[in-house]
Protein backbone atom coordinates (compact mmCIF):
# COMPACT_ATOMS: atom_id res chain seq x y z
CA UNK A 1 0.00 0.00 0.00
CA UNK A 2 1.36 3.41 -0.91
CA UNK A 3 0.81 6.22 1.54
CA UNK A 4 -0.67 9.58 0.86
CA UNK A 5 -2.97 9.54 -2.14
CA UNK A 6 -6.59 9.06 -1.19
CA UNK A 7 -8.57 7.21 -3.85
CA UNK A 8 -11.88 7.44 -2.03
CA UNK A 9 -12.84 10.41 0.13
CA UNK A 10 -16.31 10.32 1.62
CA UNK A 11 -17.81 12.96 3.89
CA UNK A 12 -21.19 12.57 5.56
CA UNK A 13 -22.60 10.37 2.82
CA UNK A 14 -26.25 9.40 3.31
CA UNK A 15 -28.87 7.57 1.34
CA UNK A 16 -32.44 6.71 2.26
CA UNK A 17 -34.99 4.32 0.77
CA UNK A 18 -38.36 5.51 1.99
CA UNK A 19 -38.19 5.51 5.78
CA UNK A 20 -35.07 3.38 5.88
CA UNK A 21 -31.68 5.08 6.00
CA UNK A 22 -29.36 2.64 4.24
CA UNK A 23 -26.21 4.75 4.59
CA UNK A 24 -26.10 7.29 7.37
CA UNK A 25 -23.44 10.01 7.51
CA UNK A 26 -20.60 7.82 6.25
CA UNK A 27 -17.16 9.47 6.33
CA UNK A 28 -13.92 7.73 5.44
CA UNK A 29 -10.79 7.86 3.30
CA UNK A 30 -9.29 4.96 1.43
CA UNK A 31 -5.70 5.20 0.22
CA UNK A 32 -4.28 4.10 -3.09
CA UNK A 33 -3.23 0.44 -3.06
CA UNK A 34 -5.16 -0.27 0.11
CA UNK A 35 -7.31 -3.33 0.62
CA UNK A 36 -10.20 -1.96 2.63
CA UNK A 37 -12.71 -4.31 4.19
CA UNK A 38 -16.31 -3.22 4.52
CA UNK A 39 -17.95 -5.41 7.12
CA UNK A 40 -21.46 -5.60 8.44
CA UNK A 41 -24.57 -7.73 8.65
CA UNK A 42 -26.88 -8.17 5.66
CA UNK A 43 -28.65 -4.85 5.14
CA UNK A 44 -25.96 -2.89 6.99
CA UNK A 45 -25.39 -0.67 3.94
CA UNK A 46 -22.36 -2.26 2.25
CA UNK A 47 -23.89 -2.74 -1.19
CA UNK A 48 -25.58 0.67 -1.09
CA UNK A 49 -22.18 2.18 -0.29
CA UNK A 50 -20.68 0.54 -3.40
CA UNK A 51 -23.58 1.82 -5.48
CA UNK A 52 -23.10 5.34 -4.16
CA UNK A 53 -19.35 5.25 -4.76
CA UNK A 54 -19.79 4.12 -8.37
CA UNK A 55 -22.47 6.68 -9.19
CA UNK A 56 -25.17 4.08 -9.72
CA UNK A 57 -27.14 5.67 -6.88
CA UNK A 58 -27.18 9.33 -5.91
CA UNK A 59 -26.70 10.32 -2.28
CA UNK A 60 -29.32 12.25 -0.34
CA UNK A 61 -26.63 13.94 1.68
CA UNK A 62 -22.87 14.36 1.94
CA UNK A 63 -20.32 14.08 -0.80
CA UNK A 64 -17.82 11.66 -2.25
CA UNK A 65 -14.75 11.86 -4.46
CA UNK A 66 -13.63 8.61 -6.05
CA UNK A 67 -10.46 8.60 -8.17
CA UNK A 68 -10.78 12.37 -8.05
CA UNK A 69 -14.25 12.28 -9.63
CA UNK A 70 -17.71 13.04 -8.35
CA UNK A 71 -19.64 9.76 -8.71
CA UNK A 72 -22.98 11.48 -9.26
CA UNK A 73 -21.75 13.84 -11.96
CA UNK A 74 -18.96 11.76 -13.53
CA UNK A 75 -20.54 8.31 -13.18
CA UNK A 76 -19.69 6.95 -16.65
CA UNK A 77 -16.06 8.15 -16.50
CA UNK A 78 -15.67 6.77 -12.99
CA UNK A 79 -17.22 3.41 -13.82
CA UNK A 80 -14.83 3.11 -16.76
CA UNK A 81 -11.96 3.08 -14.24
CA UNK A 82 -13.51 0.72 -11.68
CA UNK A 83 -14.37 -2.94 -11.65
CA UNK A 84 -17.22 -4.36 -9.61
CA UNK A 85 -17.79 -7.94 -8.60
CA UNK A 86 -21.46 -8.07 -7.68
CA UNK A 87 -22.81 -10.29 -4.93
CA UNK A 88 -24.42 -12.58 -7.50
CA UNK A 89 -22.31 -13.21 -10.63
CA UNK A 90 -24.92 -11.48 -12.90
CA UNK A 91 -23.73 -13.27 -16.05
CA UNK A 92 -25.89 -13.97 -19.06
CA UNK A 93 -26.24 -17.74 -18.85
CA UNK A 94 -27.24 -18.06 -22.50
CA UNK A 95 -23.88 -16.70 -23.63
CA UNK A 96 -20.52 -18.41 -23.41
CA UNK A 97 -17.78 -17.18 -21.11
CA UNK A 98 -15.92 -15.72 -24.08
CA UNK A 99 -19.04 -13.93 -25.30
CA UNK A 100 -19.78 -12.55 -21.84
CA UNK A 101 -16.26 -11.13 -21.54
CA UNK A 102 -16.21 -9.76 -25.10
CA UNK A 103 -19.55 -8.05 -24.50
CA UNK A 104 -18.27 -6.30 -21.40
CA UNK A 105 -15.03 -5.42 -23.19
CA UNK A 106 -17.15 -3.47 -25.68
CA UNK A 107 -19.15 -1.80 -22.92
CA UNK A 108 -15.97 -0.80 -21.07
CA UNK A 109 -14.38 0.47 -24.26
CA UNK A 110 -11.38 -1.86 -24.15
CA UNK A 111 -9.45 -1.06 -27.37
CA UNK A 112 -10.75 -3.40 -30.07
CA UNK A 113 -7.35 -4.80 -30.99
CA UNK A 114 -6.70 -5.72 -27.35
CA UNK A 115 -9.99 -7.51 -26.73
CA UNK A 116 -9.13 -11.05 -27.95
CA UNK A 117 -5.82 -11.17 -26.07
CA UNK A 118 -7.25 -9.68 -22.90
CA UNK A 119 -10.24 -12.04 -22.91
CA UNK A 120 -8.02 -15.03 -23.61
CA UNK A 121 -5.60 -13.99 -20.87
CA UNK A 122 -8.35 -13.75 -18.27
CA UNK A 123 -9.89 -17.06 -19.34
CA UNK A 124 -6.47 -18.67 -18.88
CA UNK A 125 -5.79 -16.91 -15.59
CA UNK A 126 -9.12 -18.03 -14.13
CA UNK A 127 -8.81 -21.55 -15.60
CA UNK A 128 -11.88 -21.23 -17.80
CA UNK A 129 -10.17 -21.50 -21.19
CA UNK A 130 -11.09 -25.16 -21.69
CA UNK A 131 -14.80 -24.38 -21.39
CA UNK A 132 -14.75 -20.84 -22.71
CA UNK A 133 -17.17 -21.64 -25.54
CA UNK A 134 -19.81 -23.34 -23.42
CA UNK A 135 -22.91 -21.45 -22.28
CA UNK A 136 -22.40 -20.14 -18.76
CA UNK A 137 -25.66 -21.84 -17.74
CA UNK A 138 -23.70 -25.10 -17.67
CA UNK A 139 -21.05 -23.74 -15.31
CA UNK A 140 -20.70 -24.63 -11.65
CA UNK A 141 -21.18 -21.92 -9.03
CA UNK A 142 -17.44 -21.60 -8.56
CA UNK A 143 -16.80 -21.23 -12.30
CA UNK A 144 -19.40 -18.49 -12.53
CA UNK A 145 -17.81 -16.68 -9.64
CA UNK A 146 -14.40 -16.92 -11.32
CA UNK A 147 -15.85 -15.62 -14.58
CA UNK A 148 -17.52 -12.71 -12.77
CA UNK A 149 -14.20 -11.90 -11.16
CA UNK A 150 -12.50 -12.02 -14.57
CA UNK A 151 -15.14 -9.60 -15.85
CA UNK A 152 -14.43 -7.20 -12.97
CA UNK A 153 -10.74 -7.20 -13.96
CA UNK A 154 -11.42 -6.89 -17.69
CA UNK A 155 -11.12 -3.09 -17.97
CA UNK A 156 -7.87 -3.08 -15.97
CA UNK A 157 -9.49 -1.07 -13.16
CA UNK A 158 -7.60 1.18 -10.76
CA UNK A 159 -10.24 0.53 -8.14
CA UNK A 160 -12.03 -2.74 -7.48
CA UNK A 161 -15.18 -3.31 -5.48
CA UNK A 162 -15.49 -6.96 -4.57
CA UNK A 163 -18.72 -8.11 -2.95
CA UNK A 164 -18.15 -11.51 -1.32
CA UNK A 165 -15.48 -12.61 -3.82
CA UNK A 166 -14.85 -16.09 -2.41
CA UNK A 167 -18.47 -17.11 -1.94
CA UNK A 168 -19.15 -20.39 -3.67
CA UNK A 169 -15.51 -21.15 -4.35
CA UNK A 170 -13.81 -24.33 -3.21
CA UNK A 171 -10.93 -23.86 -0.74
CA UNK A 172 -8.25 -23.97 -3.43
CA UNK A 173 -10.02 -21.46 -5.67
CA UNK A 174 -10.78 -19.24 -2.67
CA UNK A 175 -7.09 -19.19 -1.77
CA UNK A 176 -6.22 -18.27 -5.35
CA UNK A 177 -8.64 -15.36 -5.21
CA UNK A 178 -7.14 -14.18 -1.94
CA UNK A 179 -3.67 -14.38 -3.49
CA UNK A 180 -4.97 -12.44 -6.46
CA UNK A 181 -6.28 -9.69 -4.19
CA UNK A 182 -2.91 -9.48 -2.44
CA UNK A 183 -1.17 -9.28 -5.81
CA UNK A 184 -3.55 -6.66 -7.20
CA UNK A 185 -2.95 -4.46 -4.21
CA UNK A 186 0.70 -5.22 -3.43
CA UNK A 187 2.32 -5.62 -6.83
CA UNK A 188 -0.04 -3.68 -9.05
CA UNK A 189 -0.96 -0.93 -6.61
CA UNK A 190 -4.70 -1.22 -7.20
CA UNK A 191 -7.14 -0.28 -4.52
CA UNK A 192 -9.61 -2.93 -3.41
CA UNK A 193 -12.79 -2.42 -1.42
CA UNK A 194 -13.80 -5.81 -0.12
CA UNK A 195 -17.29 -6.45 1.23
CA UNK A 196 -17.33 -9.69 3.13
CA UNK A 197 -18.90 -11.69 5.92
CA UNK A 198 -15.78 -13.80 6.08
CA UNK A 199 -13.94 -12.20 8.98
CA UNK A 200 -10.95 -14.52 8.77
CA UNK A 201 -10.54 -13.45 5.15
CA UNK A 202 -10.91 -9.79 6.09
CA UNK A 203 -8.31 -10.09 8.84
CA UNK A 204 -5.92 -11.83 6.49
CA UNK A 205 -6.34 -9.51 3.50
CA UNK A 206 -7.37 -6.06 4.63
CA UNK A 207 -5.06 -3.25 5.60
CA UNK A 208 -8.00 -1.58 7.31
CA UNK A 209 -11.61 -2.44 7.89
CA UNK A 210 -14.74 -0.44 8.54
CA UNK A 211 -17.78 -1.93 10.22
CA UNK A 212 -21.20 -0.71 9.16
CA UNK A 213 -24.26 -1.07 11.33
CA UNK A 214 -27.62 0.29 10.15
CA UNK A 215 -25.74 2.43 7.65
CA UNK A 216 -23.42 3.96 10.23
CA UNK A 217 -19.69 3.38 10.40
CA UNK A 218 -19.29 2.07 13.93
CA UNK A 219 -15.64 1.01 13.80
CA UNK A 220 -12.68 1.84 11.59
CA UNK A 221 -9.04 0.82 11.80
CA UNK A 222 -6.54 -1.91 11.05
CA UNK A 223 -7.61 -5.36 12.23
CA UNK A 224 -4.80 -5.21 14.85
CA UNK A 225 -5.98 -1.83 16.17
CA UNK A 226 -9.55 -2.98 16.45
CA UNK A 227 -8.64 -6.22 18.20
CA UNK A 228 -6.30 -4.39 20.58
CA UNK A 229 -9.23 -2.35 21.76
CA UNK A 230 -11.04 -5.47 22.97
CA UNK A 231 -11.20 -5.59 26.76
CA UNK A 232 -11.23 -9.34 26.95
CA UNK A 233 -7.95 -10.53 28.48
CA UNK A 234 -6.07 -13.39 26.84
CA UNK A 235 -7.78 -16.68 26.23
CA UNK A 236 -5.82 -19.91 26.63
CA UNK A 237 -6.96 -23.36 25.60
CA UNK A 238 -5.83 -26.03 28.07
CA UNK A 239 -6.22 -29.73 27.32
CA UNK A 240 -5.99 -32.12 30.28
CA UNK A 241 -7.06 -35.62 31.23
CA UNK A 242 -10.89 -35.58 31.35
CA UNK A 243 -12.28 -35.32 34.90
CA UNK A 244 -9.08 -33.97 36.46
CA UNK A 245 -10.84 -31.88 39.10
CA UNK A 246 -7.63 -31.23 41.04
CA UNK A 247 -5.97 -29.44 38.14
CA UNK A 248 -9.16 -27.48 37.37
CA UNK A 249 -9.35 -26.37 40.99
CA UNK A 250 -5.68 -25.33 40.94
CA UNK A 251 -6.30 -23.21 37.87
CA UNK A 252 -9.36 -21.54 39.38
CA UNK A 253 -7.26 -20.52 42.38
CA UNK A 254 -4.31 -19.25 40.34
CA UNK A 255 -3.64 -15.47 40.61
CA UNK A 256 -4.22 -13.75 37.24
CA UNK A 257 -6.80 -16.30 36.03
CA UNK A 258 -10.07 -14.48 35.36
CA UNK A 259 -12.29 -17.34 34.28
CA UNK A 260 -12.16 -21.08 33.69
CA UNK A 261 -14.80 -22.68 31.48
CA UNK A 262 -14.96 -26.40 30.78
CA UNK A 263 -15.88 -26.43 27.10
CA UNK A 264 -15.96 -30.23 26.85
CA UNK A 265 -14.49 -32.99 29.00
CA UNK A 266 -10.76 -32.37 29.14
CA UNK A 267 -10.79 -29.04 27.32
CA UNK A 268 -10.74 -25.81 29.32
CA UNK A 269 -11.06 -22.25 28.11
CA UNK A 270 -9.03 -20.15 30.53
CA UNK A 271 -9.14 -16.37 30.47
CA UNK A 272 -6.07 -14.74 31.97
CA UNK A 273 -5.17 -11.13 32.76
CA UNK A 274 -1.82 -11.15 30.93
CA UNK A 275 0.53 -13.40 28.89
CA UNK A 276 2.77 -13.67 31.95
CA UNK A 277 0.21 -16.03 33.54
CA UNK A 278 0.56 -18.63 30.75
CA UNK A 279 3.64 -20.46 32.18
CA UNK A 280 1.96 -20.42 35.60
CA UNK A 281 -0.93 -22.42 34.13
CA UNK A 282 1.43 -25.18 33.09
CA UNK A 283 3.08 -25.15 36.51
CA UNK A 284 -0.28 -25.22 38.33
CA UNK A 285 -1.58 -28.20 36.33
CA UNK A 286 1.61 -30.20 36.80
CA UNK A 287 1.83 -29.14 40.46
CA UNK A 288 -1.70 -30.49 41.05
CA UNK A 289 -0.65 -33.85 39.57
CA UNK A 290 -2.54 -33.32 36.34
CA UNK A 291 -1.48 -34.42 32.86
CA UNK A 292 -1.16 -31.53 30.44
CA UNK A 293 -1.62 -32.40 26.76
CA UNK A 294 -1.87 -28.95 25.22
CA UNK A 295 -1.57 -25.30 26.24
CA UNK A 296 -2.43 -22.80 23.52
CA UNK A 297 -2.82 -19.03 23.93
CA UNK A 298 -5.49 -17.71 21.54
CA UNK A 299 -4.86 -14.31 20.02
CA UNK A 300 -8.07 -12.28 19.75
CA UNK A 301 -9.34 -12.08 16.21
CA UNK A 302 -11.37 -9.71 14.11
CA UNK A 303 -14.25 -12.13 14.58
CA UNK A 304 -14.00 -11.66 18.37
CA UNK A 305 -14.06 -7.92 17.84
CA UNK A 306 -16.99 -8.09 15.45
CA UNK A 307 -19.04 -10.30 17.72
CA UNK A 308 -18.25 -8.12 20.73
CA UNK A 309 -19.26 -5.05 18.74
CA UNK A 310 -22.58 -6.57 17.83
CA UNK A 311 -23.31 -7.69 21.36
CA UNK A 312 -22.50 -11.33 20.67
CA UNK A 313 -20.08 -13.60 22.43
CA UNK A 314 -16.86 -11.68 22.78
CA UNK A 315 -14.49 -14.59 22.89
CA UNK A 316 -14.59 -18.15 21.75
CA UNK B 1 -23.12 8.61 -27.82
CA UNK B 2 -20.95 5.49 -27.63
CA UNK B 3 -22.05 3.60 -30.75
CA UNK B 4 -19.86 0.63 -29.96
CA UNK B 5 -21.57 0.09 -26.61
CA UNK B 6 -25.03 0.51 -28.15
CA UNK B 7 -24.27 -2.03 -30.88
CA UNK B 8 -22.77 -4.40 -28.32
CA UNK B 9 -26.04 -4.33 -26.35
CA UNK B 10 -28.05 -4.97 -29.53
CA UNK B 11 -25.80 -7.86 -30.58
CA UNK B 12 -25.78 -9.42 -27.13
CA UNK B 13 -29.55 -9.20 -26.68
CA UNK B 14 -30.20 -10.72 -30.09
CA UNK B 15 -27.71 -13.49 -29.49
CA UNK B 16 -29.28 -14.28 -26.12
CA UNK B 17 -32.81 -14.22 -27.55
CA UNK B 18 -31.72 -16.51 -30.38
CA UNK B 19 -30.63 -19.09 -27.80
CA UNK B 20 -33.79 -18.97 -25.73
CA UNK B 21 -36.37 -21.54 -26.88
CA UNK B 22 -39.10 -19.92 -24.81
CA UNK B 23 -38.59 -16.63 -26.62
CA UNK B 24 -37.80 -17.98 -30.08
CA UNK B 25 -40.77 -20.34 -30.30
CA UNK B 26 -43.46 -17.64 -30.59
CA UNK B 27 -41.16 -15.54 -32.76
CA UNK B 28 -40.99 -18.31 -35.36
CA UNK B 29 -44.36 -20.00 -35.00
CA UNK B 30 -46.70 -17.01 -34.95
CA UNK B 31 -45.43 -15.41 -38.20
CA UNK B 32 -45.37 -18.82 -39.92
CA UNK B 33 -48.96 -19.55 -38.95
CA UNK B 34 -50.38 -16.08 -39.60
CA UNK B 35 -48.44 -15.26 -42.74
CA UNK B 36 -47.68 -18.69 -44.20
CA UNK B 37 -50.32 -21.25 -43.24
CA UNK B 38 -53.39 -19.04 -42.89
CA UNK B 39 -53.27 -17.39 -46.36
CA UNK B 40 -52.78 -20.81 -47.93
CA UNK B 41 -55.83 -22.17 -46.10
CA UNK B 42 -57.90 -19.08 -46.86
CA UNK B 43 -57.07 -19.40 -50.56
CA UNK B 44 -58.83 -22.76 -50.64
CA UNK B 45 -62.02 -21.49 -49.07
CA UNK B 46 -63.74 -20.15 -52.24
CA UNK B 47 -63.32 -23.51 -53.95
CA UNK B 48 -65.14 -25.13 -51.03
CA UNK B 49 -68.11 -22.77 -51.09
CA UNK B 50 -71.01 -24.11 -53.20
CA UNK B 51 -72.27 -21.64 -55.84
CA UNK B 52 -75.62 -21.16 -54.07
CA UNK B 53 -73.79 -20.13 -50.87
CA UNK B 54 -71.89 -17.43 -52.75
CA UNK B 55 -75.10 -15.41 -52.62
CA UNK B 56 -74.62 -15.09 -48.87
CA UNK B 57 -71.10 -13.86 -49.46
CA UNK B 58 -72.44 -11.28 -51.86
CA UNK B 59 -74.83 -10.12 -49.13
CA UNK B 60 -71.88 -9.82 -46.76
CA UNK B 61 -69.94 -7.78 -49.33
CA UNK B 62 -72.91 -5.49 -49.72
CA UNK B 63 -72.46 -4.39 -46.09
CA UNK B 64 -68.86 -3.30 -46.74
CA UNK B 65 -68.01 0.42 -47.06
CA UNK B 66 -68.66 1.95 -50.45
CA UNK B 67 -65.01 2.63 -51.17
CA UNK B 68 -64.17 -1.01 -50.63
CA UNK B 69 -67.06 -2.15 -52.82
CA UNK B 70 -65.73 0.15 -55.54
CA UNK B 71 -62.29 -1.40 -55.23
CA UNK B 72 -63.78 -4.86 -55.57
CA UNK B 73 -66.00 -4.01 -58.51
CA UNK B 74 -65.11 -5.76 -61.69
CA UNK B 75 -64.19 -8.94 -59.84
CA UNK B 76 -66.26 -12.09 -59.77
CA UNK B 77 -67.54 -13.84 -56.62
CA UNK B 78 -64.54 -16.02 -55.69
CA UNK B 79 -62.08 -13.34 -56.80
CA UNK B 80 -63.85 -10.77 -54.66
CA UNK B 81 -63.76 -12.97 -51.62
CA UNK B 82 -60.05 -13.67 -51.99
CA UNK B 83 -59.11 -10.02 -52.50
CA UNK B 84 -61.33 -8.95 -49.61
CA UNK B 85 -59.86 -11.43 -47.17
CA UNK B 86 -56.23 -11.57 -48.27
CA UNK B 87 -55.66 -7.92 -49.16
CA UNK B 88 -57.93 -6.16 -46.66
CA UNK B 89 -58.93 -8.40 -43.75
CA UNK B 90 -55.41 -9.79 -43.35
CA UNK B 91 -53.76 -6.37 -43.30
CA UNK B 92 -54.30 -5.80 -39.55
CA UNK B 93 -53.46 -9.46 -38.89
CA UNK B 94 -50.10 -8.82 -40.51
CA UNK B 95 -49.46 -6.03 -38.01
CA UNK B 96 -49.68 -8.52 -35.16
CA UNK B 97 -46.34 -9.98 -36.28
CA UNK B 98 -44.01 -6.95 -35.79
CA UNK B 99 -46.02 -6.03 -32.70
CA UNK B 100 -45.50 -9.45 -31.16
CA UNK B 101 -41.83 -9.70 -32.10
CA UNK B 102 -41.02 -6.30 -30.59
CA UNK B 103 -43.05 -7.08 -27.46
CA UNK B 104 -41.45 -10.47 -26.80
CA UNK B 105 -37.89 -9.24 -27.28
CA UNK B 106 -38.49 -6.06 -25.29
CA UNK B 107 -39.97 -8.07 -22.41
CA UNK B 108 -36.90 -10.32 -22.42
CA UNK B 109 -34.52 -7.41 -22.77
CA UNK B 110 -36.00 -5.08 -20.16
CA UNK B 111 -37.90 -7.20 -17.60
CA UNK B 112 -35.90 -10.38 -18.30
CA UNK B 113 -32.62 -8.66 -17.55
CA UNK B 114 -33.97 -7.57 -14.16
CA UNK B 115 -35.39 -11.04 -13.49
CA UNK B 116 -32.07 -12.74 -14.26
CA UNK B 117 -30.22 -10.04 -12.28
CA UNK B 118 -27.84 -9.57 -15.21
CA UNK B 119 -28.85 -5.90 -15.18
CA UNK B 120 -26.77 -5.31 -12.06
CA UNK B 121 -23.41 -5.88 -13.74
CA UNK B 122 -24.60 -3.88 -16.75
CA UNK B 123 -25.41 -0.89 -14.55
CA UNK B 124 -21.84 -0.82 -13.21
CA UNK B 125 -20.42 -0.30 -16.70
CA UNK B 126 -19.54 3.15 -18.09
CA UNK B 127 -22.50 3.13 -20.49
CA UNK B 128 -24.91 6.00 -19.93
CA UNK B 129 -28.62 5.52 -19.24
CA UNK B 130 -29.35 6.83 -22.76
CA UNK B 131 -27.00 4.33 -24.40
CA UNK B 132 -28.47 1.44 -22.43
CA UNK B 133 -31.99 2.51 -23.36
CA UNK B 134 -31.17 2.99 -27.03
CA UNK B 135 -29.36 -0.35 -27.23
CA UNK B 136 -32.29 -2.19 -25.71
CA UNK B 137 -34.85 -0.36 -27.85
CA UNK B 138 -32.95 -1.17 -31.05
CA UNK B 139 -32.46 -4.78 -29.95
CA UNK B 140 -36.24 -5.20 -29.95
CA UNK B 141 -37.16 -2.89 -32.82
CA UNK B 142 -34.70 -4.02 -35.52
CA UNK B 143 -35.68 -7.71 -35.42
CA UNK B 144 -39.34 -6.69 -35.52
CA UNK B 145 -38.61 -4.83 -38.77
CA UNK B 146 -36.68 -7.82 -40.10
CA UNK B 147 -39.41 -10.32 -39.25
CA UNK B 148 -41.99 -7.85 -40.58
CA UNK B 149 -40.18 -7.72 -43.92
CA UNK B 150 -39.67 -11.49 -44.03
CA UNK B 151 -43.32 -12.02 -43.13
CA UNK B 152 -44.41 -9.58 -45.84
CA UNK B 153 -42.42 -11.48 -48.46
CA UNK B 154 -43.68 -14.86 -47.24
CA UNK B 155 -47.27 -13.68 -47.14
CA UNK B 156 -47.10 -12.09 -50.58
CA UNK B 157 -45.50 -15.19 -52.06
CA UNK B 158 -47.96 -17.65 -50.52
CA UNK B 159 -50.98 -15.48 -51.34
CA UNK B 160 -49.91 -14.90 -54.94
CA UNK B 161 -49.05 -18.55 -55.51
CA UNK B 162 -52.35 -19.74 -54.08
CA UNK B 163 -54.63 -17.17 -55.75
CA UNK B 164 -53.10 -16.54 -59.16
CA UNK B 165 -55.17 -19.24 -60.87
CA UNK B 166 -58.41 -17.78 -59.53
CA UNK B 167 -57.67 -14.06 -59.63
CA UNK B 168 -55.55 -14.06 -62.78
CA UNK B 169 -53.14 -11.40 -61.52
CA UNK B 170 -50.70 -10.86 -58.64
CA UNK B 171 -52.29 -9.41 -55.49
CA UNK B 172 -48.93 -8.53 -53.95
CA UNK B 173 -47.11 -6.26 -53.70
CA UNK B 174 -49.66 -3.48 -53.85
CA UNK B 175 -49.45 0.18 -52.72
CA UNK B 176 -51.50 -0.25 -49.54
CA UNK B 177 -49.42 -3.19 -48.30
CA UNK B 178 -46.19 -1.38 -49.18
CA UNK B 179 -47.29 1.53 -46.98
CA UNK B 180 -48.21 -0.99 -44.34
CA UNK B 181 -44.70 -2.45 -44.56
CA UNK B 182 -42.60 0.70 -44.56
CA UNK B 183 -44.79 3.07 -42.52
CA UNK B 184 -47.21 1.21 -40.25
CA UNK B 185 -45.30 -1.98 -39.33
CA UNK B 186 -42.30 -0.07 -37.87
CA UNK B 187 -44.74 2.11 -35.94
CA UNK B 188 -46.72 -0.82 -34.60
CA UNK B 189 -43.42 -2.46 -33.56
CA UNK B 190 -42.66 0.77 -31.71
CA UNK B 191 -46.04 0.53 -30.00
CA UNK B 192 -45.28 -2.97 -28.72
CA UNK B 193 -41.84 -1.90 -27.66
CA UNK B 194 -42.95 1.31 -25.94
CA UNK B 195 -45.71 -0.52 -24.08
CA UNK B 196 -43.29 -3.17 -22.93
CA UNK B 197 -40.77 -0.57 -21.72
CA UNK B 198 -43.55 0.99 -19.68
CA UNK B 199 -44.80 -2.32 -18.30
CA UNK B 200 -41.29 -3.61 -17.60
CA UNK B 201 -40.57 -0.69 -15.31
CA UNK B 202 -43.35 -1.95 -13.04
CA UNK B 203 -42.87 -5.71 -13.02
CA UNK B 204 -40.05 -8.06 -12.14
CA UNK B 205 -40.34 -10.98 -14.55
CA UNK B 206 -40.45 -11.63 -18.28
CA UNK B 207 -43.74 -13.52 -17.94
CA UNK B 208 -45.44 -10.71 -16.02
CA UNK B 209 -44.28 -8.18 -18.59
CA UNK B 210 -45.37 -10.31 -21.50
CA UNK B 211 -48.80 -11.04 -20.01
CA UNK B 212 -49.52 -7.42 -19.07
CA UNK B 213 -48.01 -5.99 -22.24
CA UNK B 214 -49.99 -8.50 -24.33
CA UNK B 215 -52.98 -6.19 -23.98
CA UNK B 216 -51.37 -4.03 -26.65
CA UNK B 217 -52.66 -6.46 -29.26
CA UNK B 218 -56.25 -5.39 -28.50
CA UNK B 219 -56.26 -2.26 -30.71
CA UNK B 220 -55.02 -4.40 -33.60
CA UNK B 221 -57.80 -6.91 -33.01
CA UNK B 222 -60.26 -4.01 -33.01
CA UNK B 223 -58.99 -3.10 -36.47
CA UNK B 224 -59.65 -6.68 -37.61
CA UNK B 225 -63.18 -6.56 -36.18
CA UNK B 226 -63.72 -3.07 -37.60
CA UNK B 227 -62.98 -4.33 -41.08
CA UNK B 228 -65.08 -7.49 -40.83
CA UNK B 229 -68.08 -5.52 -39.58
CA UNK B 230 -67.65 -2.95 -42.32
CA UNK B 231 -66.96 -0.03 -39.97
CA UNK B 232 -63.71 0.79 -41.79
CA UNK B 233 -61.45 -0.64 -44.42
CA UNK B 234 -57.72 -0.37 -45.00
CA UNK B 235 -57.65 2.13 -47.83
CA UNK B 236 -54.38 3.88 -48.60
CA UNK B 237 -55.32 7.12 -46.72
CA UNK B 238 -56.61 5.16 -43.70
CA UNK B 239 -53.39 3.15 -43.51
CA UNK B 240 -51.26 6.29 -43.85
CA UNK B 241 -53.28 7.98 -41.09
CA UNK B 242 -53.10 4.92 -38.88
CA UNK B 243 -49.32 4.98 -39.21
CA UNK B 244 -49.19 8.65 -38.26
CA UNK B 245 -51.32 8.01 -35.20
CA UNK B 246 -49.15 5.09 -34.13
CA UNK B 247 -45.95 7.11 -34.57
CA UNK B 248 -47.40 9.84 -32.35
CA UNK B 249 -48.28 7.28 -29.64
CA UNK B 250 -44.80 5.72 -30.02
CA UNK B 251 -43.14 9.08 -29.56
CA UNK B 252 -45.06 9.63 -26.32
CA UNK B 253 -44.38 6.14 -24.99
CA UNK B 254 -40.68 6.17 -25.82
CA UNK B 255 -40.22 9.70 -24.47
CA UNK B 256 -41.78 8.61 -21.20
CA UNK B 257 -39.85 5.33 -21.24
CA UNK B 258 -36.54 7.12 -21.76
CA UNK B 259 -37.35 9.49 -18.89
CA UNK B 260 -38.12 6.63 -16.50
CA UNK B 261 -35.26 4.37 -17.62
CA UNK B 262 -32.79 5.38 -14.91
CA UNK B 263 -30.01 3.35 -13.35
CA UNK B 264 -31.12 4.41 -9.97
CA UNK B 265 -34.67 3.11 -10.48
CA UNK B 266 -33.44 -0.11 -12.06
CA UNK B 267 -30.91 -1.01 -9.40
CA UNK B 268 -33.34 -0.55 -6.57
CA UNK B 269 -35.60 -3.14 -8.21
CA UNK B 270 -32.88 -5.81 -8.14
Amino acid sequence: MTDGKAVIVVEGLSRRFGDVTAVNGLSLKIQEGEVFGLLGHNGAGKTTTIRLLTGVLSPHGGEARVLGLDPTRDGPALRGRTGVLTETPALDERLTARENLSYYADLYGVPRHEVPARVEGLLEEFELADRADEPVGRYSKGMRQRLALARALLPGPELLFLDEPTTGLDPVAAREVRELIVRLSGEEGRTVVLCTHNLVEAQRLCHRVGVLEHGRLVALGTPAELVRGLDRGLRVEVELSPGDEGAVGALRGLPGVLEVVEERPGLLGVKVASPRVVPEIAAAVVGAGGRLYRLQPQEPTLEDFYLALHGGKGGR
Amino acid sequence: MNRRAVLAIVRKDLRAVGRSKGVMLPLVLVPLVILGVMPAVVSWVPSLIPPEAMMGVEGFLARMPEGLRAELSGLEGAQRLLVLVLVYFFAPMYLIVPLMVASVIAADSFAGEVERRTAEALLYTPTTDGELFLGKVLAAWLPALGVGLGGFLLYGLVADLCTYRVVGRLLFPNPMWLVLLVWVAPAVAGLGLGTMVLVSSRVRTFQEAYQLGGAVVLPVLLLVVGQITGVLYFSLPVVALLGLLLWAVDAGLLWYGARTFRREALITRL
